[in-house]
């Protein structure tokens, strides 16, 4: 398939806010759908009931906040006043549960919010340990346990080992085309343009796993045969967007200011995990130890000093990157606080950083652009490389 | 007696409570000189039993900020913190305490606070607690003890959150203290502390239920954070906080006897017409002003949510010392922000109802997402659960700047103006 009409495909779905695509696998799959926010959900599950996942990381720009205003102040962020219009609104109708990570209060809250406001649906808030140990372990195995017992409420189905395994591999596959993807990036950074890299990995958000996986095998096939220039730009890696995400005018404008991003942690639900899940005898522990042992590191996790900063350092290592751009959404209390520890870290290690606030509905794009335009330069004029 | 100039208006409890904080900080200022381990740890879900049993000293770093908002400090601190690169945008109480840091961790009394020898992170109903604790172990380098307390997002305690935090406390927590501090763990030691926290505790829900009188003896609210509270957290399993509740307590049965109300900064407060519930913290920096603006339109608060973010006994939780981990699980997962949305609502209901309030005011801060996101949803479903109108003002913990004294004045007065119309 041609590189454009792919694209045109993931934007269609980026922008269909009432979740047509969902409706009609719905219909055909005689299914169920549960939305979740961003971060670290054991989709997996979800899949194994037969169900489909629905990553819902709030209405962009493209939603006209009236009455979700009236449930959040000022000084709150944007994603959780979004999804919450977007549920008023009647588009996530469509959905027959859904799930709160335990990544902020915010989003803590809007579990409370939305059982009060949608009393009809399934509302879960799924509390991650913080605690990585045996008893961490023993106690997430327990709460994903519980959640299985619920899906199986809700589908009137049990939910067996097999299936569940079945789900890991299909995600499994999954990951390791997103990991081959974000590769031939960092590889041939003029030929995967950023915004594209994002549509596809939004498009993860809805898709059915199998369909996306078979989104980018088409997508890498058909966009190495593009022409595109390369340019004199320098190699950065973007941090602190795991939550709310940042306006595609943002991402198109943070790439034409001189910037190839050879990383990024948006979309992150659908890249938690650093390597494939093993397979267990235990599915289960499968996921337990996917969360444990392999997911990556947010702010949202606990982290000792003595741990902080080593995989972003991993990840500049990895990608060869020249600099770092920090951007948080406004109000982020985890991104904001987890800042200045990594900016510590960067300074330490005489990586550049620079550092910007948004909102999903930023329209201030030029300073921002002008912004990293000059911190690309300043790279280019007087780094190292 | 409501002729007398403030400062000379002081009852014998409020003169304890002064020395015991001096004396404590005074301790914690000599912590190093006499060989005394000192952990910083957080007021929601704090071990202060497990502290004293190791013969540790506890720090409450919000207690330091909230001081620091008191005496006008706190201003400078989170301009300090902003400086080193600390967003505008995040909870006050971190930025003040990472600006007192840089400048010195001179403490409330003058004196200089020392550093931890263990941080222990009760990560009890607020986010940000993880990451404030992060910051600080990047600041000392000394050892973090996490106690992850897990959020009762189904309002509920299940069994396998207490096994998780009993865990936690065998197997982490407990074997962490014992390095630091050198010694084992003795549990009659632990259980007699315990054995003292229940006393205090029936005292404390004791105090806190004689807002049903009229007039209430006490005020909920800025009495309960500054007089009935602080003790509490800061003393819970000694002798010493058993004995201040003890006497607490004979003096606001004194004042149900007389029928007088408590005691403001501008003396007795007798003649209360208004009966409020606030959820929400204070705002510190301008503390006394923004009690005066209830006591000035003859406002009580009979009970407040902020009052229970160190513990909730009212529903019966005890410090059980036959089953003492078990119970400081217990406790951990029971305190007012480990609780989801609809159960908040709940004891809010609860407050109004047994309380016989006219209304309830919602102060939201700010910095505290914790406590903040949904309070406009709950504004709604309180009134209408309860038909009573409810108030929301915005204010800031530490941060000067975010304290409109006006713009708050006006809006309690207009509030009270609708609370009295109603009446008629």
């Amino acid at each position: 398939m041609d590189v454009s009409l792919i694209i045109q495909q993931c934007e269609n779905l980026l922008h269909d806010l009432s979740l047509s695509y969902v409706k009609e696998w719905k219909d055909k799959n005689n299914s169920q759908a549960i939305g979740y926010m961003p971060v670290y959900i054991p989709r997996e599950l979800v899949c194994a009931g037969g169900m489909l996942p629905v990553g819902i990381i709030g209405g962009g720009d493209e939603v006209e906040v009236i009455r979700g205003d009236a449930y959040f102040q000022s000084y709150i962020c944007r994603i959780p006043r979004s999804t919450i219009e977007l549920g008023l609104l009647g588009n996530l109708d469509c959905l027959d549960g859904f799930l709160f990570p335990a990544i902020c209060d915010v989003i803590r809250n809007l579990s409370g919010m939305w059982k009060i406001t949608f009393p009809q649906k399934y509302v879960k808030y799924i509390d991650f340990p913080q605690n990585f140990s045996n008893i961490g372990r023993e106690y997430y195995k327990k709460e994903l346990l519980l959640l299985k017992t619920d899906f199986e409420n809700i589908t009137h189905k049990k939910i067996t080992s097999k299936d569940l395994s079945q789900a890991i591999c299909l995600y499994n596959e999954n990951i390791k085309w997103i990991q081959k993807l974000y590769d031939f990036r960092s590889e041939k950074p003029h030929l995967v343009l950023t915004y594209e890299l994002y549509l596809l990995m939004r498009a993860s958000l809805i898709l059915d796993v199998r369909e996306h996986t078979q989104l980018i095998k088409d997508y890498l096939h058909s966009v190495e045969n593009e022409k595109r220039p390369l340019r004199d730009y320098v190699r950065v890696i973007v941090t602190g967007a795991f939550c709310e995400q940042p306006p595609l005018a943002l991402i198109r404008a943070l790439e034409s200011s001189g910037c190839y991003i050879v990383d990024d942690d948006w979309v992150l639900g659908s890249k938690y995990y650093t390597q494939d899940i093993p397979l267990l005898s235990d599915p289960i522990d499968s996921l337990v130890s996917a969360y444990c042992d392999f997911a990556v590191s947010t702010a949202s996790r606990f982290e000792e000093s003595k741990n902080k900063g080593h995989y972003l350092m991993k990840q500049i290592k990895k990608y060869k990157a020249e600099g770092v751009i920090f951007a948080a959404p406004s109000f982020c209390d985890p991104a904001l606080l987890e800042r200045p520890m990594l900016q510590d870290i960067l300074t330490k290690n005489k990586i550049p950083h620079t550092a910007f606030k948004y909102a999903e509905n930023t329209g201030q794009i030029q300073v921002i652009k002008e912004e990293t335009g000059t911190f690309a330069d300043s790279i280019k004029l007087w780094g190292e490389t | 007696m409501q002729n007398q100039p403030a400062a000379t208006l002081k009852e014998d409890s409020m003169v304890l409570q002064k020395k015991m904080l001096a004396d404590h900080y005074h301790k914690l200022s000599q912590a190093k000189e006499f060989g005394k381990k000192v952990v910083y740890t957080f007021v929601p879900g704090n071990l202060n039993e497990l502290i004293w049993a190791f013969d540790m000293l506890p720090v409450h770093p919000e207690i330091n900020a909230l001081q620091a908002g008191m005496r006008k400090k706190s201003g400078n601190y989170v301009l300090e913190a902003e400086k080193h690169g600390h967003s505008e945008d995040v909870c006050t109480y971190v930025k003040c305490d990472i600006g007192m840091l840089k400048q010195g961790n001179i403490g409330p009394t003058g004196e200089k606070l020392p550093p931890p020898d263990l941080l222990l992170l009760s990560y009890t109903g607020c986010f940000t607690f993880l990451k404030w604790f992060e910051l600080l172990q990047q600041e000392y380098h000394c050892p973090i003890a996490m106690l992850h307390v897990p959020y009762q997002g189904d309002g509920k305690i299940t069994p396998s959150m207490i096994e998780y935090v009993v865990g936690q406390l065998k197997e982490n927590v407990i074997p962490m203290m014992e390095k630091v501090s050198g010694k084992a763990m003795d549990l009659d030691k632990l259980q007699a502390y315990l054995d003292s926290s229940k006393r205090a505790e029936e005292n404390l829900v004791y105090i806190w239920d004689t807002a049903k009188h009229r007039p209430s003896p006490i005020d909920a609210y800025f009495g309960g954070v500054y007089y009935i509270g602080p003790i509490f957290t800061a003393f819970r399993g000694l002798d010493e906080c058993e004995r201040y509740y003890e006497l607490l307590k004979q003096e606001i049965n004194e004042r149900i006897t007389t029928k007088s109300g408590p005691i403001t900064p501008d003396g007795e407060f007798n003649d209360q017409k208004f009966r409020i519930v606030v959820e929400g913290p204070p705002n510190w920096t301008s503390f006394r002003e923004f009690w005066k603006m209830f006591y000035d339109e003859k406002a009580v608060v009979v009970a407040s949510t902020y009052t229970k973010v160190g513990g909730l006994y009212e529903l019966g939780f005890r410090h059980d010392a036959k089953r003492p981990f078990e119970s400081m699980a217990e406790y951990c997962l029971g305190c007012y922000t480990n609780r989801n949305l609809p159960n908040r609502i709940e004891i809010l209901e609860k407050y109004m109802s047994d309380f016989e309030a006219d209304g309830f005011l919602i102060n939201s801060i700010k910095s505290c997402n914790s406590f903040s996101a949904g309070q406009l949803l709950m504004l709604r479903e309180l009134e209408k659960r309860t038909g009573k109108a409810g108030g929301f003002i915005e204010s800031d913990l530490v941060d000067p700047r975010y304290f409109s004294a006006a713009n708050i004045k006006n809006r309690l007065e207009s509030y009270f103006q609708m609370l009295e119309a109603r009446r008629k």
